[in-house]
C-alpha cells in the first residue's frame, strides 16, 4: 500500500527538523532538485510552463493506473528543489486526493516565504497548476 | 548654485546614522541593502518632515480658507518651487506633481494622443524598462502611429548612429531614460535632445535612475519633458514630478478630470484650469511632495559631486572584487554608468543566487528588471542587480562578495 499525501508530508517535515541552520535546509533542497524526476523533452514545451515565476518551471502529468505521476523541470535550482518536494508528495496518487491536500507542511519545514503569493518563485501557482491537472484527470476518470 | 560651496566632509558612518533601516537585520544577518535602484532608503531627517506634516499641519490645500490648509498650501508650493530650483527649471508651473515616474509617462503619452496623426513616428530606446513601452504601444494603438526602436550595443549602450538613421519628420516623440534601471548605463541625453529637435520631435526622458545621481540642469539639456520618483531620491513612495516646458504643456489636454484642475464648471461647459492645476485633478500627495522636497534637502547637504564620488569609488571596488569570482560576467559595461552591476555567474540562475543571498541578509534584485528587451538580447533569463548607495559600504561589499562566494558553493 502506497502512503498518503499526509504521510509523505510527514515524513518530508521529519527531514528537515534534523537541519539545525537554514544553509542546511538549502543545500538538502538543492539535493532534492538535483534528484527531480525529469521531465522528458518533448513535454519541455511553452504550454506545460507555470506563469508567475522568475524561473522557468515545466510541469507534465500522466495518469497510470489511476494514479496521477508528474514530472517537472526547472532552469533554477532551488525551485527545482521546491518542485521536487511538492512533486514527491502529489506524484502517483489518485486525483481526487491531490484535489483534496494541503500545503501546511511546507511552513513546517521553515520554506514558508516561498508560499507567499508576492514571491517570484510562484509556489502557490505551481501548487495550483498541480492541482488543476488532478481536477482536469479527476473529470476523466469520473 | 554651487553643490561644492554646500559639501561636508564625506563620513559613511555618519551618514549610515541617518537611515534608521540601516541597522536591522534580516534573517539573523545585518542588513546589506542593495536595491537602491529599485527603491532608495529615507533618512530621519525626510521621516521627521513626513510625521510632522501628520502631526501638525496636515489639511487639503488650495481650496480651505483656514490656517491649517493655508500652511499646507504654503509647505507644499515651497516644494515645488525648490523642485524647480533643483532640475534649475525656468518656472515653477512648469513641475506638475504625479503620482511617481508612470504616471508622468503616461500622462504626455495620453497627451500626445490628441496631437499625433496615423504614420507618425515615436522612438523608443531598447534600454527601457518594459513597463514603460507600454504606454506608448497604446498610443500607437489609438493613433495609428509607428513605435521604433533605437538598439543597443553588446556594451548595453544606445547606438547613436542607429537612432539618427530612424530619425526622420516623422518622428514626433523621442522617448528614452537618463540611466538605464537594468544596467545603469548613462545615456547621452543632450546629445539626443539637440538632434531630435533637429526634426521638430519632442524628447521625453525618464529620470528615474538618475535623479539620485546625477543633478539634472534641465534648461541646459533643453529637453521637452522630464519625469523622476522621490522615491528612488531618498524621499517617500508615491510621489514624483513631471517636468514640461510650458509651451508643451499647454499644448496636451488634461489627463484626469476632477477637482483642483478646473476653473469654471457648468454643464454646458468647463474651464481648465491654469497650469500646474490642470494637471493636478483631485486632492495630491501633499505630505510626499513636501517629503519630497526635504528628500532633495538632505541630498545636497551631502552634495552630488560628492555622492557621485564616493560611488563610482564603490562601484570600482565592487566591480573588480566581484570578477576575481570565477564565471563571473557583467551586463553592461558602458564606460559611464551609474553604481549599478548587473551580472550573472556561468551555469547559475540569477533566482537562484539572489535567494541565497537574502538568506545571508543581502537584498539584491533578481529577474529581469522589467527590461525584458535587454535580457532577450543577451539571451538571459535575467541577471542579479547589486545597485548601490553613498550609504553603502566597502565592508558591505566584501560581505556580497563572500555571500556570493558561499552561494556559489552551495549550488555548484
Amino acid at each position: 500500500m502506497n502512503k498518503t499525501i499526509q504521510e509523505i508530508q510527514k515524513e518530508i517535515v521529519e527531514e528537515f527538523a534534523m537541519f539545525d541552520d537554514w544553509m542546511q535546509r538549502y543545500e538538502y533542497m538543492i539535493e532534492l532538485g538535483k534528484a527531480l524526476p525529469l521531465i522528458q523533452d518533448k513535454y519541455k514545451i511553452d504550454e506545460n510552463l507555470i506563469k508567475g515565476c522568475q524561473s522557468k518551471v515545466w510541469v507534465h502529468a500522466e495518469l497510470e493506473d489511476e494514479k496521477l505521476v508528474f514530472t517537472a523541470d526547472s532552469d533554477a535550482i532551488i525551485t527545482k528543489g521546491i518542485v521536487a518536494i511538492l512533486i514527491r508528495t502529489f506524484s502517483n496518487h489518485h486525483p481526487s486526493a491531490i484535489i483534496e491536500a494541503n500545503t501546511n507542511f511546507i511552513d513546517d519545514i521553515g520554506l514558508k516565504e516561498h508560499l507567499s503569493p508576492t514571491r517570484a518563485n510562484g509556489l502557490v501557482s505551481m501548487v495550483k497548476q498541480l492541482k488543476m491537472y488532478a481536477v482536469a484527470y479527476q473529470t476523466q476518470l469520473n | 548654485m554651487s553643490i561644492a560651496t554646500n559639501n561636508i566632509a564625506f563620513n559613511v558612518e555618519e551618514i549610515r546614522k541617518d537611515f534608521p533601516i540601516l541597522e536591522r537585520k534580516v534573517n539573523g544577518y545585518p542588513l546589506v541593502y542593495l536595491d537602491n535602484a529599485a527603491t532608495s532608503q529615507t533618512p530621519q531627517q525626510v521621516i521627521d518632515v513626513i510625521v510632522n506634516y501628520y502631526s501638525n499641519y496636515n489639511a487639503n490645500i488650495h481650496r480651505g480658507v483656514h490656517s491649517l490648509s493655508q500652511e499646507a498650501t504654503d509647505k507644499y508650493e515651497a516644494a515645488r518651487i525648490k523642485i524647480q530650483h533643483h532640475f534649475n527649471v525656468k518656472k515653477a508651473h512648469e513641475i506638475i506633481f504625479t503620482s511617481g515616474t508612470t504616471h508622468g509617462i503616461n500622462l504626455v503619452a495620453s497627451g500626445f494622443a490628441s496631437i499625433l496623426k496615423k504614420g507618425d513616428e515615436i522612438l523608443v530606446s531598447a534600454l527601457e524598462h518594459h513597463s514603460n513601452i507600454v504606454p506608448w504601444q497604446m498610443l500607437c494603438e489609438k493613433t495609428g502611429a509607428i513605435l521604433k526602436v533605437i538598439p543597443m550595443n553588446e556594451q548595453g549602450e544606445l547606438i547613436y548612429e542607429s537612432f539618427e538613421k530612424l530619425l526622420s519628420e516623422k518622428t514626433k516623440i523621442v522617448f528614452l531614460n537618463h540611466v538605464s534601471n537594468a544596467l545603469g548605463t548613462i545615456n547621452p541625453i543632450k546629445k539626443i535632445i539637440d538632434k531630435a529637435h533637429t526634426k521638430g520631435a519632442a524628447v521625453l526622458i525618464d529620470g528615474a535612475q538618475a535623479a539620485p545621481h546625477i543633478k539634472a540642469d534641465l534648461q541646459a539639456l533643453d529637453v521637452d519633458f522630464y519625469v523622476v520618483s522621490a522615491h528612488k531620491m531618498y524621499g517617500p513612495t508615491g510621489v514624483g514630478v513631471l517636468y514640461g516646458k510650458e509651451e508643451w504643456l499647454n499644448k496636451l489636454p488634461p489627463y484626469q478630470g476632477g477637482g483642483e484642475m478646473i476653473a469654471t464648471v457648468s454643464f454646458e461647459k468647463t474651464t481648465y484650469a491654469e497650469l500646474p492645476h490642470k494637471f493636478e485633478a483631485g486632492t495630491p500627495n501633499i505630505c510626499g511632495g513636501i517629503a519630497f522636497a526635504a528628500a532633495i534637502d538632505y541630498i545636497d547637504s551631502i552634495g552630488f559631486e560628492t555622492i557621485a564620488r564616493y560611488e563610482q569609488e564603490l562601484l570600482n571596488y565592487a566591480t573588480i572584487k566581484l570578477n576575481e569570482i570565477e564565471g563571473m560576467k557583467f551586463y553592461g559595461t558602458s564606460r559611464e554608468k551609474t553604481a549599478v552591476i548587473s551580472f550573472n555567474i556561468e551555469g547559475l540562475h540569477p533566482y537562484d543566487i539572489g535567494t541565497l543571498l537574502d538568506k545571508m541578509g543581502i537584498a539584491v534584485r533578481t529577474g529581469h528588471h522589467c527590461a525584458q528587451p535587454i535580457m532577450d538580447f543577451y539571451k538571459i533569463p535575467g541577471t542579479v542587480r547589486a545597485s548601490f548607495s553613498f550609504y553603502n559600504t566597502k565592508a558591505e561589499i566584501d560581505r556580497l562578495i563572500e555571500a556570493v562566494k558561499k552561494a556559489k558553493s552551495m549550488l555548484a
